[in-house]
């Protein structure tokens, strides 16, 4: 099958769902690939480039829809562009499934089948196809850089002969792949990173970033992010207000804030209100993440930077992954081509579309004419699982007590009832036996009693030579052998002799064995 | 000399036999111990030998000597890996002459029974006490005899078998004729049959017929049990064997056979008892062989394996300030014990707290690593066992799984459906990081799949266990 990758049409975007990189890739799965001509020009990808790893360069974005079977893009496809699709064809792309319902009804009316990269499910297996984290990874690490851009101090403290610079002071909301990838780049240039997050599971992660924690003094139900698919969900108006309260005292401190909260298919919640705008230091920055879906700022203009009255910046830019469009182009390309690899089990170049497979039936969302989304919740709990452990219930020193005396009374119960039976049968067997027998099984009982009393003090470590003295001991039997070797039948001293002979072989080699092993247990 | 002397050095004997059992409490008592089991069997067989009863005692001291010095070869040159083998093979010879001293009692049972009245005042030794024997005693004795060898044929195949299947020269898996356990009932039953024809005719027939079952029971009971039961299989043939000596002694009227044979008989017992608990199972569920059929579908395991290479080991091992190193079978197939040994070294010697844990059923044989790592002259103070160690696990840096599988398998706790669910692990995956050490993607020998290989701070050090190790010894100095 053909897979096309057609120029981006919306306004400003640079980057490019296919990389000759990944091309190579695709054709290793048995896929031919085309591209429009110029897709990859912003992304710094040649035509040239392209052919050179055996893509085909397609002229017109029509005759590329037309050729090819599955076409891969970064952005929501227009109107235009899902007309152009048929029954036959396989749409992968950022689709916005839970607000784009027209884009649904036209595709499932075309019968074809659309991929969402954003309904790729937040579980392990398929993390290397999570595009929304890599494209994360990437508007965190941007969204420092235009703070930094924007921002007339160092990042880092300096003592210098100029005189002395204070670190600056970069707070961070929402610590998700975003979050945290701005908490990573914000450290590692110096700053005094802080962040904040719903989700307290994740204050392990930022402070393994380097940053601090901002823990509130409220007491509420965890939230638990793994019933939620590993995303942060809303949060009580209590909670809403003690996080404010936070905000509102960490304000005036903080030189940069990088607002990256988002809660899925909603509008982003607003965290940081016009009156903490207004108590930031002159020359402070706002990076505000979630500008797409309203922004966490008030104030923050979309696609826009703006400086407030008092001088401080808000940035509004949505396409951070976009300005940085040929490391974001890699990893979405990557992305593609690892959804590709579980579309095609057997590397034929044939998609086989297996909608039992979790993580391709979450993310299609139009699929044979029907629409199927939402999908059902994935048999797989996301990455984030974390219950409280049920802490061991405490016992009283009462119950303890009570615990330990039916211990004991057990005990005893069951040794006495041991002992009983045991007394029983060696009556029941003296009743019948000749008197020269019981001799031989009381001293039999006798062994076996202090047999074992004497081997539960066996060390664990040293149960190998015990098994091998108890292999050399066993050839005790040669006693029985050499008593009967001198009898008068050939037969026997024959049988005798070769018994003889092999408990000489056991008796030697279980003594040594033995004290090879112990010989080389050392002390430090 | 007369019959006193004997008793008196058996006495003394069976002394020294307990004290050097009781010796094993300790690293250092046990190299005293085993002086004493020596000076009590060389005692032992000394006093047998001028007691009564016995002549050919040139003959004798020659046969000892000959296989002593087989025995001796043998135990010289095994390899440390190789024990198990070495010890189911041991058994055999046991459980054989156990069979062959039993034979012979039958026979010259019938000898003296042949013979009338005048004749056995004539005998001496052996033979003698047997014609003093009134017909009760006569049948308590035939009873013992055909216990004896029935127990010593078992332990015989059985052994055959285990060696076998430890040394690789038969299949690991646990195959079963068809007909399963009905076979080793059936033979059971015939044996139990010829009991009672044995009793009533003293015939030879039905002892051989017996041996031939028991031999059967021996084979098929062991085939029929997987590897990864091996532990529980050797410690049980080893009760055994001491358990065909004890009947042997009876049979023979020898007080010394008789406490030696229930002395090991207990101690392999108790040995079984040991591993099966380690591995949450009955006795009687290992014996008929197999894991439990499972209560419902496993639990999905869910991720991916990802590998790491030996920079990486080495890097994290560089940071890590506790690490924890938990051996397998793997390790002692891949030789790889010396190469764990210098990389304990090298990480102590930068000040790092590198200790062992050990399941008490890793390997194939009780104690089976203790040996490994003590041969590689790793100090066994740092050689934990699974309760001192499990609850540190939180607070180590790195745990590094060397050729182990079932023992560290979360499943044990976290899938009720899971074959070895209940079984107590080593709980390796609470260690920040996990390097796990395997030659490739496949279950372990109980065939179940662990899910500490997909867990997030898992990384899997593909490659044989030696090589692996040998090319991280490199990186780190």
């Amino acid at each position: 099958m053909k897979i096309g990758t057609p120029k981006e049409i919306a306004e400003g975007e640079a980057r490019v769902a296919m990389t000759p990189a990944s091309a190579r890739d695709l054709q290793k799965l048995g896929f031919t690939c085309c591209i429009e001509s110029g897709a990859g020009d912003k992304a710094g990808f040649s035509d040239a480039a392209y052919e050179e790893a055996g893509v085909e360069i397609v002229k017109t974005a029509a005759a590329l829809w037309k050729s090819a079977d599955i076409i891969a893009k970064v952005r929501q496809p227009s109107e235009t562009e899902l007309k152009r699709l048929t029954k036959a064809k396989t749409l992968i792309s950022f689709f916005n499934p839970g607000g784009n319902e027209e884009g649904l009804e036209l595709a499932k009316s075309k019968g074809a089948t659309v991929i969402a990269m954003e309904m790729v499910p937040r579980i392990s297996r398929a993390q290397k196809m999570d595009a929304l984290s890599s494209m994360a990874n990437i508007a965190g690490y941007r969204a420092v850089m235009e703070a930094g851009n924007n921002f007339d101090r160092f990042f880092t403290g300096q003592i210098t002969a100029a005189g002395k610079v204070p670190p600056a002071k970069v707070l961070v909301v929402g610590a998700g792949v975003a979050g945290l990838a701005a908490i990573g780049t914000s450290t590692s240039l110096g700053a005094v990173t802080y962040a904040f997050d719903v989700r307290p599971e994740v204050a392990e992660q930022v402070e393994s970033m380097g940053a601090e924690f901002v823990y509130l003094d409220f007491e509420e139900e965890l939230q638990d992010g793994a019933a939620s698919g590993g995303y942060a969900a809303v949060s009580s108006p209590e909670f809403r207000e003690a996080q404010l309260a936070k905000f509102r005292e960490l304000a005036p401190e903080m030189d940069i804030v990088i607002t990256t909260a988002l809660i899925p298919n909603r509008e982003a919640p607003k965290l940081w209100l016009a009156d903490m705008v207004a108590s930031m230091k002159r020359g402070s920055v706002i990076v505000d993440l979630a500008a797409e879906r309203g922004g966490n700022v008030e104030g923050t203009v979309k696609d826009e930077k703006i400086v407030t009255e008092n001088g401080v910046t808000i940035v509004g830019y949505t396409d951070f992954p976009s300005r940085m469009a040929a490391q974001s182009s890699t990893l979405y390309a990557t992305n593609i081509r690892h959804m590709m690899t579980d579309l095609t089990p057997e590397k034929d170049g044939q998609v086989v579309h297996n909608m039992d497979d979790d993580v391709i039936r979450g993310s299609t969302v139009t699929h044979a004419g029907e629409i199927t989304f939402p999908p059902p919740p994935p048999k797989i709990q996301a990455i984030a699982a974390q219950k409280k452990a049920e802490a061991p219930k405490e016992l009283t020193a009462e119950e303890k007590r009570a615990a330990e005396v039916a211990a004991f009374k057990q005990q005893t119960k069951n040794q006495v009832t041991l002992l009983v039976v045991g007394a029983a049968l060696l009556l029941a067997v003296g009743l019948v036996a000749p008197a020269s027998f019981m001799q031989h099984f009381i001293v039999f009982v006798l062994a076996v009693f202090v047999g074992f009393q004497v081997i539960w003090n066996v060390s664990h470590s040293l149960h190998t030579p015990l098994m091998a003295v108890t292999n050399a001991i066993s050839s005790i039997i040669i006693l029985g052998a050499l008593m009967q070797i001198g009898s008068g039948s050939w037969l026997v001293i024959l049988l005798a002799s070769l018994s003889v002979f092999m408990a000489g072989i056991n008796i030697f080699g279980g003594f040594l064995v033995t004290r090879r092993m112990l010989a080389m247990f050392q002390k430090s | 000399m007369d019959f006193g002397f004997t008793t008196a050095a058996y006495v003394v004997a069976a002394v020294l036999f307990i004290l050097s059992l009781g010796g094993l409490s300790g690293q250092e008592s046990a190299k005293r111990a085993v002086w004493y089991g020596i000076s009590a069997m060389g005692l032992a067989v000394f006093a047998t030998l001028i007691g009564p009863g016995s002549g050919l005692w040139l003959l004798s001291l020659v046969l000892i000597g000959a296989g002593g010095a087989i025995g001796y070869m043998l135990a010289s040159k095994v390899e440390m890996t190789q024990m198990p083998e070495l010890v189911a093979g041991m058994h055999a010879l046991v459980g054989l002459a156990a069979v062959l001293v039993g034979f012979n009692a039958h026979i010259e049972l019938g000898r003296v029974l042949a013979m009338d009245e005048g004749a056995r005042k004539t005998l001496e030794g052996f033979a003698a006490l047997l014609a003093k024997k009134d017909s009760v005693e006569i049948n308590i004795l035939r009873v013992e005899v055909f216990l004896g060898v029935f127990i010593g044929a078992v332990t015989f195949t059985g052994s055959v078998i285990a060696y076998g299947k430890l040394s690789g020269k038969v299949s690991s898996a646990a195959t079963k004729l068809p007909g399963g356990h009905m076979l080793n009932i059936a033979a059971a039953a015939v044996s139990l049959i010829c009991l009672f024809i044995y009793l009533g005719s003293g015939g030879f027939l039905p002892l051989l017929v017996m041996t031939l079952a028991a031999l059967f029971i021996g084979y098929h009971l062991i085939m029929g049990i997987g590897g990864a039961d091996m532990p529980v299989v050797v410690s049980m043939l080893n009760s055994y064997s001491g358990w065909a000596a004890a009947a042997i002694g009876f049979s023979l009227g020898n007080d010394l056979l008789i406490v030696i044979g229930a002395l090991v008989g207990s101690s392999g017992a108790i040995l079984s008892y040991i591993m099966c608990k380690a591995m949450n199972r009955s006795f009687v569920s290992v014996i008929l062989g197999g894991f439990g059929g499972t209560k419902g579908p496993a639990m999905e395991v869910e991720g991916e394996q990802v590998a790491i290479d030996a920079e990486g080991v080495a890097s994290a091992l560089d940071e890590a300030d506790s690490i924890i190193i938990i051996p397998g079978y793997g390790m002692a197939v891949a030789q790889a014990q010396a190469n764990v040994a210098e990389l304990t070294r090298r990480l102590r010697a930068k000040g790092k707290t590198v200790r062992f844990a050990i399941h008490p059923v890793a390997g194939r044989l009780p104690g089976h690593m203790n040996v490994l790592l003590a041969e590689a002259k790793v100090p066994y103070d740092i050689v934990m066992e699974m309760d001192e160690i499990n609850e540190d696990f939180p607070e180590t840096d790195v745990a590094i799984v060397i050729g182990s599988n079932d023992i560290v398998n979360p499943a044990a706790q976290e899938d009720p459906n899971s074959p070895i669910a209940g079984m107590p692990v080593l709980e390796c995956w609470k260690a920040k990081q996990v390097f796990v050490s395997k030659r490739g993607q496949g279950t372990g020998y109980s065939g179940i799949e662990n899910p500490l290989f997909f867990k997030e701070n898992t990384r899997m050090f593909y490659g044989d266990a030696k090589q692996s190790l040998g090319s991280l010894l490199n990186l780190i100095d």
